[in-house]
């Protein structure tokens, strides 16, 4: 797969990065030299092929069977209404604060399509389109969201790690897991996602260091969506194209447009064949928008002027993909109104499962601290349990 | 049965667990082609290749991250770090993920690593080089924190520790690295990881050490049968975490009197947590308050003082002495 960087126009944000980067971040050769070490900066290149008017690159698109293209559109629906039923649940009280994905529908699904069963998918809190792709259950999402521990309870036949709240902390393991690849000589890939405000993290640049040093097969994900909370990515990083990290840890990367299901596709397969090819790892910026709130506790009016938010409501990844697909002749409009209907339909009947499924069992705190209770945590176990015979609990 | 310093009795135990079991991977700065600052892994290099034997670049935390990914996988790996200072580095990815992904994921994924890493003082360095923080991982939940004491129970706690399919901090008195042989039979010793041992029995007062203190603590005994007629229960802790407060608590009881000797700060160490243990379980057999003899609660001084800030033997036996002469 090879993208073409020349004239490429139709990408997020305003720099044109069509060459390779050098270290005062203006486009230069692919290597410059100081004194006798030439330094090579790797390739950046930008990719966006289905532009926010549904206009796709003939020459880039990757043509996909009608049949795969509607299990996307699917998925990609089905991630807004879980999206927006959740926010209407936790603001009835029935939900916990969660951290909606509305508008990055096109960055889950694009970096997961590629991955197989035995790839490793470790995703980020706001990844939860990603993980009903990979075979999360609605009801057990829910769960999760809602304060049940059994909804961390991660689905049989898929290797996939529990996101961890701590922004960033996930990375490190991700890469180990990459690393236990690599020594055991499976044929696996590692995609971890994480957000511009993670890209800050210690953990982070040191996991893509060490990541390069041993040619993991790792994918890293960087979902921009423009905020960390109430940072803008602009003030998260010096440097402002979050996709120059990787060619300083000499990991090849690639810009993409988050909001473009194709782009994202064609760029976590490229990334994805180079890591299990042994080539090590890949990074890739989705530059996308987080068009809702931080968490359901978060007023992004206290620090975001909504004439941003109207700008990018225009670059819908759903509404361009339905254009796609209407030109394509695989769904009509009516079909995609059908199809929210049903995905709609499908979280209602979850949310019945998990109304049924949501009973709090406060015996089991215990139980995955270690393989066996040391005789200290037993006898805390045994007061514990007195504690809720006593309070009627047992 | 060979004659080994404790440097080589970790070596045998790397080195015999990484022959029985391909999984075992050992990792850190410096441990590969150097064979570790203190030559702990000296020689595995050669033998068992670069992919099982990572000299890694310098960043405790990734250290830790990525051995409890590769643990994940199934991996067993052996993290070294370099001082137990720099575990400080590492405090993110040992709270976060070593400690709670059993938990985190209810058990689907297990953390079966270890984090070696040199620890106390004695050994005239420089600043962050003698830190004797294991309080610290006693009160992480989801650790279990291990110090041996000699050459022949620092190869059997790590044998112990490698084969637990949990997360072990295994601390190394480095201060007993190259102090003194033992002999360490070929065969590996079963040893149980949260049970303590009495290494000397007495009826006077108990004394509870662990790691580089016990030598100390060893002299003081002597002296105290040798010079004052006081007979020493004299317990090595060996497991900090788990604790194993049934023989403390069992030799409290006959003895009636304690004093316990660690060399970390004092505030929140693993004397405050022995002592409300004692109280649990023994304050009925005291005769006498429980005494502690411990680091201060300050920085580790810089080398040329550090000798009168470590306890010795004869801050240890002025304390039994008060302790057994108390009514």
């Amino acid at each position: 797969m090879t993208t073409t960087s020349k004239s490429r126009s139709r990408k997020p944000g305003p720099v044109e990065m069509t060459a390779p980067l050098d270290s005062d971040g203006d486009a230069g050769s692919t290597a410059r030299t100081m004194g006798q070490d030439k330094i090579d900066l790797g390739s950046v290149t930008d990719l966006s092929i289905l532009d926010a008017n549904g206009t796709v690159d003939n020459a880039l698109d990757p043509k996909l069977p009608a049949a795969e293209l509607k299990r996307i559109h699917r998925a990609m629906v089905m991630t807004r209404k879980l999206d927006e039923r959740m926010l209407r649940m936790q603001r009835q009280g029935e939900m916990g604060t969660f951290a909606p994905g509305l508008g990055q529908e096109a960055t889950q699904i694009g970096q997961v399509y590629p991955l197989t069963k035995d790839d490793w998918y470790s995703p980020s809190y706001r990844s939860f389109g990603a993980q009903l792709w990979r075979g999360w259950t609605i009801d057990g999402l829910m769960l999760l969201w809602d304060g049940y521990f059994e909804g961390f309870t991660i689905p049989d036949g898929i290797n996939d790690l529990p996101f961890s709240i701590v922004i960033g902390s996930h990375v490190g393991p991700a890469v180990g897991v990459a690393m236990g690849m690599r020594s055991r000589g499976d044929n696996n890939v590692m995609l971890v996602n994480y957000g511009d405000g993670a890209s800050s993290q210690g953990i982070v640049a040191e996991a893509m260091n060490f990541a390069a040093v041993y040619k993991a097969p790792c994918v890293f994900v960087c979902e921009n969506n423009g905020w960390a909370i109430s940072v803008p990515s602009e003030n998260q990083a010096g440097v402002r194209e979050l996709v120059r990290r990787g060619p300083a840890y000499g990991i090849e990367s690639i810009r993409v447009d988050g909001n473009d299901i194709l782009a994202m596709i064609v760029a976590t397969q490229r990334a994805v064949e180079h890591a299990r090819a042994g080539k090590g790892p890949y990074y890739i910026e989705a530059q996308t928008y987080r068009m809702s709130l931080h968490t359901t506790a978060d007023d992004p009016k206290v620090y975001r002027d909504e004439t941003q938010v109207k700008q990018w409501e225009a670059k819908c990844p759903i509404a361009r993909f339905e254009t796609y697909l209407a030109t394509k002749g695989v769904l009509s409009e009516a079909d995609c109104e059908r199809i929210g209907q049903e995905c709609e339909q499908e979280i209602l009947a979850s949310r019945e499962v998990f109304r049924e499924r949501a009973r709090a069992n406060p015996r089991e705190v215990f139980d995955y601290m270690f393989d066996e209770l040391p005789a200290e945590l037993l006898e805390q176990k045994e007061e514990y349990l007195r504690k809720l015979e006593r309070k009627g609990l047992e | 049965m060979a004659q080994c310093t404790m440097v080589e009795a970790l070596n045998l135990a790397l080195d015999q667990n990484m022959a029985a079991d391909n999984d075992v991977v050992v990792m850190g700065e410096d441990i590969g082609v150097n064979g570790g600052v203190f030559r702990v892994t000296k020689g595995l290099r050669d033998k068992y290749g670069e992919l099982r034997v990572l000299d890694t670049p310098l960043a405790e935390n990734a250290i830790i991250g990525t051995a409890v990914g590769m643990a994940i996988y199934g991996l067993k790996p052996v993290a070294e770090i370099q001082f137990s200072g720099f575990t400080m580095q590492a405090f993110d990815q040992i709270e976060q993920n070593m400690a709670r992904l059993r938990n985190r994921s209810r058990g689907r994924y297990t953390v079966g690593m270890v984090l070696r890493a040199p620890y106390g003082g004695g050994i005239r360095a420089v600043e962050h080089h003698s830190e004797s923080r294991e309080a610290y991982w006693a009160h992480t939940p989801g650790l279990k924190c291990v110090i041996p004491s000699g050459p022949r129970n620092a190869r059997a706690l790590l044998h112990a520790a490698i084969n637990d399919p949990d997360p072990v901090v295994f601390y190394e008195p480095k201060a007993v690295y190259r102090a003194f042989r033992e002999d360490v039979p070929e065969e590996p010793e079963p040893i149980e990881i949260g049970k303590a041992e009495v290494v000397r029995e007495g009826s006077d007062v108990t004394m509870i050490a662990y790691g580089a203190m016990m030598r100390p603590a060893r002299e003081a005994v002597d002296d105290l049968a040798d010079l004052h007629n006081v007979d020493v229960e004299l317990i090595d802790l060996l497991s900090i975490s788990p604790m194993d407060t049934q023989t403390l608590a069992e030799s409290v009881r006959k003895t009636g009197r304690c004093v316990v000797v660690h060399e970390g700060p004092r505030t929140c160490g693993i004397a405050a947590e022995i002592i409300a243990r004692l109280n649990e379980h023994a304050f009925e057999f005291l005769c006498a308050p429980i005494r502690r003899v411990t680091g201060y609660d300050i920085h580790f001084p810089y080398f040329q003082v550090e000798q009168h800030y470590l306890p010795d033997a004869d801050t240890i036996i002025e304390a039994v002495q008060e302790t057994v002469a108390w009514e």
